[in-house]
């Protein structure tokens, strides 16, 4: 964290309101022309254990969360209560500030709801604010809360404080809750804002603790976005129309979005049975000639194996999202990992073949998913867009512009009645829909309802028709055919810029190489080893199948040592290079993470500096290295 | 014009053109039920005047699954247990076409008795034949959901310990709009059933009796049959719901002593399909979706606007 960084923590109990009171102040600091990227944190439960969202706020990017944070807001748990008698169940109350002190930083603020928390029932909460120098406010928010409108609005008046300690124009914080309030809700929250504002600069030494906003602007017009809102709004900008899902954390938040949005753009929402019917319906309305997706996390995604190959087989465009949590199993279901990579590259039987993308950010997301499609489409080959809880969730600014694009209705290799007329077709009178000789390995399609197409698409192998067949030379021609789709496919991404991202010096010494929600962090971390004078770079890969090999090789070739990043156990990236490489397994080492938080840029730094350069272990149990392999 | 000028062409169609030209012949055994199951859908498409093209025949996997092979529209043989799904999914996407789906009682009753049940709650508007011959064929022969109770296999060796389900009563129960049962035996009743299920507006279930005569020699399909609708002794009023369940109550407990009994056992005009409920509320576009990407005319609605202005 550098000095001229704000990092916000509010936290308190589930279904308390922090989320969305902390997405609110991230976005009118956005407007305020500040960079901003949101944490979250949160337990598998509905209401009350301990939550909390971190914003970290900038004058320059952000790519990731820092290590630590320097103002607490503590809030007090509602649901920890008994609200008949007013009574606290356990000692859950004071989680909201006792559970948030290990990572808070020497100087730091903590303000907290005196109403509600109380320091006694903290051991040694004294001694630790002396040891650290840390500023503490102990308002009664609640009361304020309740003395101008309702008790839930003491989110209004720890934010209000927040302002005066950090020195933010509160008309930053108000116009945005205008937009977005009732005007019934919104006069009482002003007034709850204004008196916890006038209490702190009154009665406290709001100037004392060094923490404050830095001023900033912004060259061009931001929006406020995550990576499921980024991968719902590819799909929509791309012509998707349907999909079909299953709830399941954190894929949910894809699946809401497009719920609620695919019926105002004249398309449609399924809710249906099971993951297994839901990737089926997406293969069943693809086929009838319409742009469709679905998607799960890894148990919901692993129901989906079997629609998967038949699309493949039947070579039925589709898209399907995978946002992967800590497995195995229903392993940690809202915490992040990154080992469904596996999973997602090789499930389904047979020699079965899926293009895979894996975003690191929303920008990324948005970009990718309508390649997901495009290429899916071209193709006629599934398409997946693999992301996880951390990226799904996190909310960064992000230029406007990136989002300002054209539509794209283009269903791909298809093919018109008219053409049909002159098309080939099988003595049987069907349309060779699977011709051999496809370019690319592509054969244009027919869609249900088209004179002269009709076609039978079969999860057998089959014939240029579609008849079932087993038969020894057409079995090669067509598995030959649909592999070739992967080679042609390579040779398209390659002609694409930046859906791989180089960071650091061109001229380094080593090399990190991570993927998906990792990427912000390690570029982060760059940063700071090239200003240690380490000479690091990295790639951040996003082409998972079919595998930038030539990229990648030239990335290791250049380098002494590499360091592959990510979040598992198993360490299934480094895996899958060593794979498509071939080769240069002795410089491959690992640094991983798999406690169900994601990485931290200092965990990175000093895992590189330890491992590395140091040839030394690591010092605690949260990440762990696991060298080259020698011969 | 329409990007599927197939779709309503209504023209007269003779039953021979769903039969595809050359290959493929016919892989069921000498006396299969399944035979009777291909003649009646044929009449039946002939007599509603449906264009090939017009027609999605989506079947899961079975000797049952090959129907699709041998009738000439287009098909998705799909996987065990899913054909309703992706048929579903097809109509919903493109509802000018005549979506039937079909499978044997291991792939409509076991595997996919989930998208079953959930198919005919919906009541999604199509038609599903469910080839009922009482046994897995293609598998060679171990016990269905539909065996009797006591029924030996080599997977079940000491006799099945389990209750045959009841397809009709399920059916009913889980809210299908129009429940009939038929058999290959009568190939008459079967065409005239398969028309009406097809022009029903909601799920229709057809439970297709078929004999197997390779693994199922004691299938009861041989045994006479009874139209339930012409007969004085099971006079019943198939609209009425509670009628109707004492019937496929009745008729599911003789089957199993060796009457068969067959016809319509439930027809609700009046249910509205799951895609007329759909776009009441405003969640299925007006248009059939599929046309849209074939219009150079349709202008794609930019989400752009929306977005800006609820992130920025
Ligand atoms: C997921 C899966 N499980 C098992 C099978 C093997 N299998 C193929 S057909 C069949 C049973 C078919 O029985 P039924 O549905 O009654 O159809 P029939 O062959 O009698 O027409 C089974 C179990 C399969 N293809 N897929
Ligand atoms: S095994 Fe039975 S169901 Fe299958 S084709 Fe032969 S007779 Fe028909």
């Amino acid at each position: 964290m550098t000095d001229d960084e704000l990092i916000w923590r509010i936290a308190g109990g589930s279904g308390d309101g922090i989320a969305s009171t902390s997405q609110n102040f991230a976005k009118a600091l956005m407007r305020a022309g500040l960079h901003v990227f949101t944490h979250r944190h949160y337990p598998s439960r509905i209401r009350g254990g301990h939550t909390y969202t971190e914003v970290r706020v900038s004058a320059d990017p952000v790519r990731s969360r820092g290590d630590g944070y320097n103002f607490l807001l503590a809030l007090g748990d509602s649901f920890a209560r008994n609200p008949q008698e007013n009574a606290y169940y356990g000692n859950e109350e004071v989680k909201p500030l006792s559970e948030n002190l290990d990572e808070l930083d020497e100087g730091g603020v903590i303000v907290y709801d005196s109403g509600l928390l109380d320091t006694d029932d903290i051991p040694d909460f004294d001694e630790r604010v002396e040891e650290n120098g840390w500023h503490v406010y102990d308002i009664d928010l609640r009361t304020i809360a309740r003395d101008h409108g309702r008790e839930v609005m003491r989110n209004t008046a720890g934010v209000a404080v927040t302002c005066a300690i950090a020195d933010i124009e509160p008309q930053v914080i108000k116009s945005l809750m205008e937009d977005s309030m009732p005007e019934k809700v919104f006069e009482p929250n002003m007034s709850v804002f204004d008196d916890a504002y006038d209490t702190v600069r009154e009665e406290f030494d709001a100037d004392a603790p060094d923490v404050s906003v830095p001023a900033g602007e912004h060259d061009e017009e931001q929006v406020l976005i995550s990576g499921s809102d980024a991968i719902a709004y590819g799909a929509l900008d791309e012509g998707c129309r349907f999909i079909a899902g299953y709830p399941m954390t954190p894929w949910t938040e894809v699946f809401t979005i497009m719920s609620q949005n695919l019926p105002e753009v004249g398309g449609i929402s399924e809710q249906v049975e099971d993951e297994i019917a839901a990737a089926a319906l997406a293969v069943g309305a693809s086929h009838a000639g319409v742009k469709a997706m679905s998607g799960s996390s890894g148990g919901g995604f692993a129901l989906m194996s079997e629609p998967l190959g038949l699309a493949e087989m039947t070579e039925t465009p589709v898209v399907l999202v995978e946002a992967m949590r800590a497995g195995p199993s229903t392993g940690m279901p809202t915490k992040p990992e990154q080992a469904d990579l596996e999973h997602v590259l090789y499930t389904s039987q047979g020699d079965s073949h899926r293009v895979v993308f894996a975003p690191s950010n929303a920008e990324e997301a948005y970009k990718q998913t309508r390649r997901a499609f495009q290429i899916a489409y071209e193709y006629q080959i599934p398409s997946i867009v693999l992301y996880d809880q951390k990226n799904g969730g996190e909310l960064q600014n992000v230029p406007a512009s990136v989002f300002d694009e054209e539509p794209n209705a283009d269903l791909g290799s298809i093919i018109t009645e008219a053409e049909l007329e002159d098309a080939p077709h099988d003595p049987s009178g069907k349309y060779n829909r699977f011709q051999h000789e496809g370019e690319k390995g592509v054969s244009p399609r027919s869609i249900p309802g088209q004179a002269g197409g009709r076609y039978l698409a079969t999860g057998n192998e089959h014939m240029p028709a579609g008849h079932i067949s087993e038969d020894p030379d057409n079995r090669v021609n067509q598995v030959n055919r649909r592999m070739e789709k992967m080679e042609a496919i390579r040779a398209d991404l390659d002609g694409d810029e930046g859906t791989n991202t180089h960071y650091g010096p061109e001229e380094a010494e080593y090399g990190i190489l991570t993927f998906g929600s990792q990427q912000g962090t390690v570029e982060e971390a760059i940063d700071r080893l090239n200003d240690e004078s380490h000479a690091v770079k990295m790639l951040g890969v996003s082409e998972m199948a079919p595998f930038p090999v030539e990229e990648v090789t030239a990335f290791v070739e250049s380098v002494d040592q590499v360091l592959v990043v990510e979040m598992n156990a198993s360490a299934q990236f480094r895996g899958l290079t060593q794979k498509e490489l071939g080769r240069y397994g002795e410089k491959l080492s690992s640094l991983l993470k798999y406690n169900g938080n994601p990485f931290e840029p200092a965990e990175i730094v000093d895992g590189f500096v330890t491992s590395i350069v140091e040839d030394g272990t690591l010092p605690g149990h949260e990440t762990k290295f696991v060298p080259a392999a020698s011969d | 014009m329409s990007a599927f000028s197939a779709i309503g062409e209504h023209a007269e169609h003779d039953r021979n053109e769903y039969t595809p030209g050359v290959e493929p012949q016919p892989t069921w055994c000498p006396g299969c039920g399944d035979f009777g199951v291909l003649k009646a859908l044929k009449g039946a498409a002939a007599e509603l005047g449906l264009s090939p093209e017009e027609m999605l025949v989506c079947t899961g996997i079975g000797c049952s699954g090959k129907l699709n092979s041998y009738f000439d529209s287009y098909g998705f043989h799909t996987i065990h247990g899913r054909s309703l799904p992706i048929a579903r999914a097809a109509k919903l996407a493109n509802p000018g076409l005549t979506v039937i789906a079909a499978g044997g009682d291991g792939d409509g009753y076991g595997i996919g008795g989930n998208h079953f049940i959930h198919t005919a709650r919906e009541n999604h508007d199509m038609t599903y034949i469910v080839f009922n011959n009482e046994i897995f064929g293609l598998t060679k022969g171990q016990t269905s959901p539909t065996s009797p109770k006591g029924h030996k296999s080599k997977t079940q060796p000491h006799g099945s310990a389990k209750d045959p389900i009841r397809p009709l009563s399920m059916s009913l129960n889980a809210g299908a709009s129009y429940i009939a049962r038929t058999a290959a035996v009568n190939p008459n009743q079967a065409k005239d059933i398969i028309v009406e299920a097809v022009e029903h507006d909601g799920f229709s279930h057809i439970d297709f009796l078929t004999q197997c005569p390779t693994w199922n020699k004691d299938a009861k399909q041989y045994v006479p049959y009874i139209d339930v609708n012409d007969s004085e002794d099971y006079e019943f009023d198939n609209t009425d719901r509670n009628e109707a369940s004492e019937m496929m109550f009745e008729t599911e407990n003789v089957l199993n002593e060796g009457t068969v009994l067959t016809g319509r056992y439930y027809v609700d005009e009046d249910r509205p399909s799951y895609q007329q409920e759909k776009r009441r509320i405003g969640e299925i576009p007006e248009e059939p979706l599929a046309e849209r990407y074939f219009d150079e005319e349709y202008e794609w609605e930019r989400v752009y606007d929306t977005f800006l202005d609820k992130h920025k």
